[in-house]
């Protein structure tokens, strides 16, 4: 039993999160209002992880981040330490895996603010990007805390990509999850229940807090 | 001054038309788009305010162009100064009534942010949000925010269509007041005659996408070939026969008047026509609206008295 595993999942999350927020909300934007074989095609590769078994998406992961794969290569001569088994690997794997949880909230966003908005706002004389920050944006907080909550809870509870991408390394790679798997493994289910009822009513209450959020506040 | 010719192509409900307009608006004029739904009025404007772009043609504002096909120059909206407004008025929900207006502001500043709302009659709602408002509150909020941009050219999209009566014609007074106290050059679109008689100097009528009439609202909507007295236009609801003539049901406004007719007549409309209502022979009465009809009152001669809302 240690306290190392909690911290490690939290740690991902929120790095996941602040990576998923990032580069979710211009992909939205990009996404909600194209009609291209392009832009089915990026919202298909983006809704994958949703339906694919993490073993299937992990194994693509580990041969791309692997010493001898693409990404895993540059990264080494970059960083100077492998991509494959190193938190760093996690992050971005859970980001690839957290993509849909993200991004459909936000596109559903965009495409509830009403074309009229964005067009008085041009015609008061503001520039796309002013009109992204004042009006575009705050119009859809719900859907970025939504896309945000579901992003982060998601990490926490990830598992499948986790174990094949980052292996089980104690302090680097042991998130929660697997930790319980290990404890019941060794047959501790002293720490397997500790480690679950803290994931679940982290859980819980992460999901409980974010609907109250959304209803009392966001609720036009 | 404006000057511009539009070409575009449109598919409509009704199939696909080209829309080819040439027209002209002259300093602190206020001209307005008459026409039926679908004839290409809300393009017209939208390719103005530079969310359209035409195919053919060119759009100068007082000697600046902001779109030309030929010399490819098409200025985007948001460096056009156009104040818009919109049928649904889009106010921004995450702002106040006065957050609403600053933002279309050039130079902020809450002295001439609280000078703007007194002149909307909203000073008191400057704290309120979009969406505790009634319809003719947001459109005051709407109609001051365009002004406040500072507008070249005030463009409003059949502004009054969602408001009742009453708050209708309120509107139209204080649109035609902020119109006159900037001197904005104003295009309303509308295809409601009493709305253009009230407000248009000039109005072109269009049809399909041309303009098939021009001119002040009483040489447009009384190109006839007799000078009557009293007319208004209306739409026929029902012909019935009563013993051996017809009764005609006429809807104009808000009332519904009766015409007796002979059976030529009475052929020669059906329901849903518009027409023209018309009588040189007698004088209209005018009475209050909302007294009630005082009985003992002499009667006329004429036949028919009608209340007339104006």
């Amino acid at each position: 039993m240690s306290l190392a595993p909690f911290l490690l999942t939290f740690k991902l999350a929120l790095c996941a999160t602040a990576i998923l927020t990032a580069t979710g909300i211009p992909v939205a934007l990009w996404l909600a209002n194209r009609r291209s074989l392009l832009a089915s095609g990026l919202e298909a590769s983006v809704a994958l992880p949703l339906v694919l078994p993490p073993s299937v998406l992990g194994f693509y992961l580990l041969l791309l981040f692997r010493a001898k794969g693409p990404l895993g290569a540059a990264w080494e001569r970059f960083f100077g330490h492998p991509l494959v088994f190193n938190f760093e690997g996690l992050v971005l794997a859970s980001v690839v895996f957290g993509f849909p949880f993200m991004v459909q909230p936000l596109v559903a966003g965009v495409r509830s603010i009403p074309k009229e908005l964005i067009e008085a706002s041009a015609t008061l004389g503001k520039p796309w990007w002013t009109t992204l920050v004042r009006v575009v944006l705050p119009n859809m907080k719900a859907s970025i805390l939504t896309g945000c909550v579901l992003a982060f809870a998601h990490t926490v509870g990830e598992f499948g990509v986790v174990l094949m991408v980052g292996g089980n390394i104690e302090g680097e790679t042991r998130v929660v999850s697997l930790a319980i798997y290990d404890a019941v493994e060794a047959l501790d289910y002293r720490s397997a229940h500790v480690y679950a009822s803290v994931l679940f009513a982290f859980s819980f209450l992460t999901l409980l807090v974010a609907y109250r959020v959304n209803r009392r506040f966001f609720s036009a | 001054m404006i000057e511009a010719h539009l070409e575009k192509d449109l598919f409509g409900a009704s199939g696909s038309f080209r829309l080819s307009v040439n027209f002209r608006v002259d300093d602190g004029q206020c001209v307005t788009f008459y026409g039926p739904s679908g004839a290409g009025k809300t393009t017209i404007l939208r390719m103005l305010a530079g969310l359209e772009t035409p195919q053919e043609g060119f759009i100068r504002v007082n000697g600046e162009s902001w779109f030309d096909a030929k010399k490819r120059v098409l200025l985007p909206s948001h460096k056009r100064r156009v104040g818009f407004m919109f049928q649904s008025y889009a106010l921004f929900p995450n702002m106040t009534v006065g957050g609403n207006v600053a933002y279309a502001m050039q130079k902020k500043s809450s002295a001439k942010l609280e000078d703007l709302l007194g002149l909307a009659g909203i000073l008191e709602l400057k704290d309120r949000y979009p969406s505790t408002l009634s319809g003719g509150q947001q459109q005051r909020v709407a109609l001051i925010r365009a002004v406040a941009s500072e507008p070249k050219l005030l463009l409003l999209d059949e502004p009054l269509s969602a408001l009742d009566i009453p708050t209708r014609l309120e509107l139209q007074d204080e649109i035609l007041r902020i119109h006159r106290l900037f001197g904005i050059e104003t295009i309303l679109v509308s295809h409601d005659k009493q709305e253009v008689f009230r407000m248009a100097d000039r109005v072109l009528s269009i049809k399909e996408g041309r303009i098939h009439a021009e001119g002040s609202p009483r040489g447009v909507f009384f190109k006839r070939r007799f000078s009557p007295k009293f007319a208004v236009t209306g739409r026929v609801l029902a012909i019935e026969r009563a013993d051996i003539v017809f009764r005609a049901f006429v809807a104009t406004g808000t009332e519904i008047l009766q015409v007796i007719l002979g059976e030529r007549d009475a052929k020669r409309f059906k329901p849903g026509d518009e027409v023209l209502v018309a009588s040189k022979a007698f004088n209209p009465m005018l009475l209050p609206l909302f007294e009630p009809f005082d009985t003992q009152a002499p009667q006329h001669a004429s036949p028919v008295t009608i209340g007339y809302v104006d």
